[in-house]
């Protein structure tokens, strides 16, 4: 079965990176790309252009991009009752200590700062991939097949 | 400098076979146990006999616990300014889609059910090693905070004010 990636990060050349690693380390991801925060939050809420837009089953997202960044996204995801489940992994330039313990503090679900070299980048995307796709159990939304409400309309917990 | 690990587990056999299996995959893991979810929220919050509790760098949580269970548990760790930065990873034997969906929904770090076979649980500590105490970046709180005591952490709001620069804007 396929799974769905929303990769949100602006740099053109990352994203071909990350395309190109996910091609090598799994070829049943089906990787969608969104260049900003506002993209990101429509892609999410099935708005506009993204009215079909799948469900993903990880996100990764970095922090610092235009219009609406990262931490702006991390914060509206998880808070978010309909989108809160979907694990969502920093993948950021930034080693900063206040950026990682922020977007812990935001429920990131986990951090990676992006390698320089080409190898460690490839390796990188393959251990996400690894773990998050192979080892760890994602959450299966029951109500993902019916209608998907509004953003802020909270479901019952 | 070693990493601190809490494994709450109720389960003797699960705690010896994880103790020997963070053996076998890296020998700088401190491994601490806690029994019970209310033996683990003493633990984190350092009361009684735990206060000279190491803050963990990970938790590994099992759900079915005595006392008070890992759903409580997470809830407490992920609503506590104070303790909600330390990824949690839920172990446990269900793979009941309703609990994976309520621990991500209580902002679970990852869940993951453990394997019958010796083998593969090895395999998965290994896999948690490589992943949490290897490649991810781990948030560096700065420790010498120590919670006041009698004060509840969960009520805390927003960072400690001991940081060096004022972030003023």
């Amino acid at each position: 079965m396929a799974l769905d990636v929303l990769l949100i990060e602006d740099s053109p050349g990352d994203v071909r990176l990350t395309k190109e690693a996910f091609h090598v380390a799994n070829d049943s991801v089906r990787l969608h790309v969104v260049t900003d925060g506002v993209d990101a939050m429509a892609f999410l809420n099935h708005e506009g252009a993204y009215a079909d837009a799948p469900r993903p089953d990880l996100t990764l997202l970095d922090l610092n991009m235009p219009r609406m960044d990262g931490r702006q996204v991390l914060a509206r995801i998880k808070n978010d009752d309909n989108l809160k489940t979907i694990p969502t992994v920093i993948l950021t330039t930034s080693t900063a200590d206040e950026d990682i313990v922020a977007s812990y503090r935001l429920h990131a679900n986990c951090y990676f700062s992006k390698p320089v070299q080409l190898e460690d980048f490839e390796s990188l995307v393959k251990t996400i991939n690894d773990f998050w796709l192979t080892v760890a159990k994602l959450p299966h939304e029951t109500f993902d097949a019916a209608v998907v409400p509004r953003a802020g309309k909270s479901l019952s917990d | 400098m070693p990493l601190e690990v809490l494994v709450v587990e109720d389960s003797s056999g699960d705690i010896r076979l994880t103790r020997e299996a963070f053996r076998d995959v890296n020998p700088f893991i401190h491994l601490e146990v806690a029994h019970d979810g209310v033996e683990a929220m003493a633990f984190l919050r350092r009361q009684g006999a735990y206060a000279g509790a190491a803050r963990p760098d990970l938790i590994l949580l099992d759900l079915n616990l005595p006392k008070m269970d890992g759903r409580q548990v997470l809830a407490m760790i992920k609503e506590d300014e104070a303790l909600k930065t330390i990824p949690t990873v839920i172990l446990t034997s269900s793979e009941a889609e309703a609990d994976v969906l309520r621990s991500y929904q209580l902002q679970a770090n990852c869940y993951l059910s453990k394997p019958m076979h010796f083998e593969a649980f090895h395999g998965l500590v290994k896999s948690i090693n490589d992943f949490w105490l290897t490649k991810v970046k781990l948030p560096q709180q700065d420790d010498g905070d120590e919670p006041e005591p009698g004060a509840h952490a969960g009520h805390e709001q927003g960072p400690k004010k001991s940081r060096g620069t004022k972030g003023e804007q």
